[in-house]
């Protein structure tokens, strides 16, 4: 199986995703913000956290505009696997692939510390290996996690369970307790919160290996 | 020609930084502000002399960068 990972100028967790692929089996192609295609025969693309543009205009914004974004957007268009965590998921709303906006938290505050999350679904290849309404510890680190939609969209993720992940003691103003989303098929993520950094004992936990577990799973079964 | 692109949250989308603002205008003794609201100014030179057709180009800026149209409004000023 295939992974590539995007780095980004101001990508900071593109290693520690790289890495949480590779355990989980995957082989990783690192890629450059500049590129003008993919690697071939990928089975899922990772946008990785940090500060893309130093987080310039909007956060996400400017990467979200970058040339590999096309490729991206094309092969999630085409239904390829697309997860976007933290700043990740910024680039993946700016970019459309997924509905909504982040913003500033209401704090007004950094927020950095592990949270308690509820799996809200397990139908789909990151979420397969646990039980919906599971609860799990994964660590948030951000600025502008507040996720934000209109009523219609709101309703609608709810409606088709796209929502994969909600806090349980909401830590930025996030609409609805909102941490993750899917597309409608399923296929691109977004989330907050940093599965990648609960893959290994040393983190403090592994609550995240078992998303790219599931996706291993899922993707060797494809 | 210039440009003068005004951003500003949608209405009904909660400010947490204007909220701020108006909270530190109370601190300092400013009373009677009711509300802030905080945006962005972006301001463009362009080759372009047509002013209508200078305000056609960046709005469509707006729509594909300057602005996250989700929960954001724009203006456009062609100076």
């Amino acid at each position: 199986m295939r992974a590539a990972v995007v780095t980004f100028p101001g990508s900071n967790c593109d290693r520690d995703l790289a890495v949480a692929f590779e355990a989980a089996g995957f082989e990783v192609h690192r890629v450059w913000h500049k590129d003008t295609a993919l690697p071939e025969r990928l089975d899922v693309i990772g946008l990785p956290g940090g500060f893309s543009f130093g987080d310039y205009l909007r956060c996400g914004a400017i990467a979200a505009n970058a040339p590999i974004c096309r490729e991206v957007k094309a092969f999630a268009e085409k239904g390829g696997h697309v997860l976007g965590i933290c700043n990740g998921f910024q680039i993946l709303l700016e970019t459309g692939l997924l509905p909504g906006a982040l913003m500033r938290n209401a704090s007004l505050h950094f927020v950095c510390k592990p949270v308690g999350l509820r799996v809200e679904t397990a139908d789909s290849a990151y979420t397969s290996k646990y039980t919906a309404g599971a609860e799990i510890t994964i660590p948030i680190a951000h600025h502008d996690g507040n996720y934000q939609a209109d009523a219609e969209t709101l309703a609608r993720l709810d409606g088709e369970g796209q929502v994969a992940f909600r806090y349980l003691d909401n830590p930025n103003g996030s609409a609805a307790d909102i941490a993750g989303v899917l597309s409608p098929n399923r296929r691109v993520l977004g989330m907050m919160p940093h599965p990648e950094r609960a893959v290994d004992p040393l983190h403090g936990g592994t609550d995240g290996a078992a998303l790219f577990a599931g996706l291993t799973e899922a993707l060797v079964a494809a | 020609m210039r440009a003068k692109v005004t951003v500003m949250l949608k209405n009904g989308v909660l400010d947490p930084q204007g909220e701020a603002v108006k909270s530190a205008l109370g601190a300092l003794g400013f009373e009677g502000v009711d509300a802030v609201r905080q945006g962005k100014v972006i301001e463009l030179d362009l080759a372009e002399t047509d002013a209508a057709a200078a305000e056609a180009t960046v709005r469509e800026m707006c729509e594909k960068l300057l602005a996250n149209t989700v929960i954001e409004s724009y203006g456009v000023e062609i100076l």
